[in-house]
């Protein structure tokens, strides 16, 4: 199995979501992440999933997704012809012996403190799985406290976009 | 067949533009203007706005069930008649939940299906408000789609989508769910309105290149074999098969779903294919070199173990839903496409590329050989050893005496076997079951639902004392409606298909399917009785030579329903049977009687 992961592009409907986790939950199929947020078309949302299948797994989850009436098109992004970020924002324990420490290793990942308390920080990070799973390797022993995770956020490289051709009559 | 366009559901003439309306009177409006005439349901709370406007519809029949299951198989009979869309109304919450077997069972066997849900009042919704569901989410898994109108101005238009989706491409069930204060709040009518589904585009032109490929592979197989499934029945391309079929010159198997796709008596038939289909069907398919899938889903119960089916056979795979297509076996040729078109373009390519040859010669050694296991294996039973009546003749009887042009519903369990193996059909949508979901109490409600489609035709409910007992209720509807069914209950006095395996795999441990309804027992209930009870013809049958007469006086007794309560004997058994998880080419011809053959290989 490998992870492969699915741009949707999807009408705003309520109980989108529900229809499209359902799908996955009913079919057996493992979701790793999703990530849903608007298009630059007002009424169009875009759902990046990453999903852990072989290729036949896949086409078949890709062939019930196209059945959902509210969804319009679907495309799989191959890494190297996409950029894939995840974000992160992590708080991490911190004192006066270890914050400089720490603010080396946000330095080195260019990542960003967002918020800082005597004794913590909230440190932002954004990249692909293996620079947000790197950074959270090297500040895990300071002391981790919380962890907020996006889901993975996929966009072909080039001029094409995933909405030209849908609209055109 | 009339050569007419298919009429077009179109707005009364000089209708102004657009009418002032409630969203009730707009629900029964879109539906007299999608040419709807007869719907099947049952008020309550949150649908009461729009059963006032139905009681004046001119152009719209409502049909009061006695259970809002009903009322959805009643639609499903209705559309499985005809290729029409069936509807059903329900109020909100067990209303509507009352529904969800028939809503599955239609998503199971591509029933064109519009489900119409009352709703509560959309200020009330998700505050666990009297004669709240949530049945969006509870039918997701089980429609083709669905809606939740909450806004007066969308019914028509959601209306129109629902009817649009159901009835193309891969038909299946549509719910419209309404709120009440949808119901009642006022719109501007206009029709049609603008139906914008951007996602939903059926592919229904198929591919020429695959079409081709398809063609030549059926020109070089020896042994090609025509799997016909219930799409072909969907897609009204009976026809074209046939022509395709004689041209090919290729032995055709039809499975449950698509009994009467094919004519039962042309010589190229070969029987029903399956756990319970004829043995000559069923090793057509375990040694063909070639399986033309047509509409066809290899469901388990067609395929046996599905890694060992078919084992030497290349597959054409057609299908208007690509989902179907490489999701058990994977197609050498996938075409996704409307049969009705990819059949006239198959047979053009196969004809393009054998001219004038003769196939029937070119086929003629695997012939011989589905010709010697039809000589060795021929459909048929044993005598009972108990006295009682062999359920297989009872349903033999009722296919010939009535003949082809009826309508024969069936439940589920060992009648429907029989009943898909010993009524000859000889065309379409004159077999309606419930064969993917096997939804016991399917038959008197979608017997009723297709003699309300097709009046003029006999239709029969081949039903069993387990079955009759789960949806009888709706012989009132049917007495008071004027609906002359015939049920024929096919009476061993058991959940005699649960009885047989229990026979077959566990030592004859009878746990819990005794229904003492037959021969000997206390009778509870008494069929004849109830039927008198509901206002039907009763009429019980126990000797061989009673069971023409019976047959005789249901079809000509019109004025009312008539059941027919025939005692059979409990220990007849469906041959021939696959048991389950093994290889097809272990059938058992009757019990310890494999086909000698079958363990050559």
């Amino acid at each position: 199995m490998s992870t492969h992961v699915l741009s949707l592009l999807v009408e705003d409907k309520p109980g989108l979501l529900t229809r499209v986790a359902g799908l996955f939950a009913r079919r057996g199929f493992n979701i790793e992440s999703l990530a849903v947020g608007h298009t630059e078309i007002d009424g169009l949302s875009r759902i990046t999933v990453a999903v852990d299948v072989d290729e036949l797994p896949l086409e078949q989850v890709t062939k019930q997704l196209n059945k959902l009436v509210n969804v319009i098109k679907i495309v799989e992004l191959d890494p190297d012809q996409s950029v894939q970020r995840e974000h992160l924002l992590v708080k991490v324990r911190v004192d006066n012996t270890t914050r400089s420490q720490v603010l080396e290793a946000v330095n080195l990942f260019r990542a960003r403190v967002v918020d800082v308390a005597t004794d913590a920080l909230v440190i932002e990070v954004t990249g692909d799985s293996g620079k947000t799973n790197a950074f959270l390797k090297v500040i895990e022993p300071y002391g981790i406290r919380e962890i907020a995770q996006s889901g993975l956020l996929a966009i072909g490289r080039g001029p094409k976009s995933i909405t030209e051709r849908v609209f055109k009559n | 067949m009339s050569t007419d366009p298919r009429p077009v559901p179109h707005p009364p003439a000089n209708k102004p533009a657009a009418a002032r309306m409630t969203g009730a009177e707009a629900v029964v409006r879109s539906l007299e203007a999608l040419g709807v005439t007869d719907v099947f349901g049952l008020p309550g709370g949150a649908i009461l706005p729009v059963y006032d406007p139905l009681l004046s519809a001119r152009s719209v029949r409502h049909i009061l069930v006695r259970h809002e299951q009903g009322a959805g198989h009643a639609a499903e009979g209705y559309a499985e008649s005809t290729g029409k869309v069936g509807v059903a109304i329900a109020t909100s919450g067990p209303g509507a939940t009352n529904l969800v077997t028939a809503i599955a069972d239609a998503h199971m066997d591509s029933v064109p299906l519009l489900a119409i849900t009352g709703q509560v009042f959309s200020t009330l919704m998700g505050t666990d408000a009297f004669q709240e569901a949530d049945i969006v989410g509870i039918t997701m898994p089980i429609t083709k789609h669905s809606f939740l109108v909450k806004d007066a101005s969308e019914i028509p238009g959601t209306i129109a989508a629902a009817y649009h989706i159901a009835s193309t491409g891969r038909p299946g069930p549509v719910l419209v769910d309404i709120t009440k204060d949808a119901q009642q709040a006022e719109l501007d009518f206009s029709w049609p309105p603008k139906v914008d589904l951007p996602g939903y585009r059926p592919i229904t032109k198929a591919h020429g290149k695959q079409v081709q490929a398809a063609a030549q592979l059926i020109a070089q197989a020896e042994r090609p074999v025509l799997y016909v499934g219930g799409g072909v029945i969907r897609a009204g391309a009976a026809a074209e098969l046939l022509e395709l079929a004689e041209t090919t010159g290729a032995p055709v198997v039809t499975t449950l779903m698509a009994r009467g796709a094919f004519p039962d008596s042309h010589p190229q038939h070969v029987g029903m294919p399956g756990m319970h289909g004829t043995v000559p069907a069923v090793l057509a398919l375990q040694e063909a070199d070639l399986l033309i899938a047509l509409g066809a889903r290899f469901d388990d119960r067609v395929t046996g173990k599905s890694e060992l089916f078919a084992p030497d056979a290349k597959v054409v795979h057609v299908d208007i839903d690509p989902a179907e297509i490489s999701k058990i076996r994977v197609a050498d040729v996938p075409i996704v496409g409307d049969l009705k078109d990819v059949l006239v373009d198959l047979h053009a390519a196969f004809t393009g590329i054998v001219g004038d040859a003769d196939r029937r010669a070119a086929l003629a050694t695997w012939w011989d050989r589905l010709d010697l296991l039809r000589a060795e294996y021929p459909l048929g039973f044993a005598p009972t050893t108990d006295g009682l009546l062999a359920p297989q003749y009872v349903i033999q009887r009722i296919g010939e005496l009535t003949g082809p042009e009826a309508v024969y519903a069936a439940g589920v369990g060992q009648h429907q076997m029989w009943a898909a193996q010993f009524i000859k059909y000889e065309r379409p949508n004159s077999w309606i079951n419930s064969g993917g979901a096997g939804t016991m109490g399917y038959a008197v409600p979608a017997a009723m639902g297709a003699k309300v489609a097709e009046p003029d035709r006999v239709v029969w409910a081949i039903d069993g004392d387990g079955c009759f007992q789960m949806t009888n209720q709706e012989l009132a509807t049917a007495k008071l409606n004027d609906i002359p069914i015939k049920v024929a209950i096919i009476n061993n006095s058991s959940l005699g298909m649960v009885r047989q395996w229990q026979t077959l795999f566990y030592d004859g441990r009878y746990s819990n399917t005794d229904l003492q309804t037959g021969h000997d027992t206390v009778r509870i209930p008494d069929f004849v009785t109830l039927a008198e009870a509901y206002g039907a013809l009763g009429i019980r049958v126990t000797r061989e030579d009673e069971v023409d007469a019976a047959i005789k006086l249901a079809l000509e007794t019109n004025d009312r329903p008539v059941v027919i309560d025939f005692v059979v004997s409990a220990d007849a058994m469906v041959w021939p049977m696959v048991p389950q998880g093994v290889s097809n080419s272990e059938i058992k011809y009757a019990r310890e009687h494999a086909p000698a053959f079958s363990e050559e290989d």
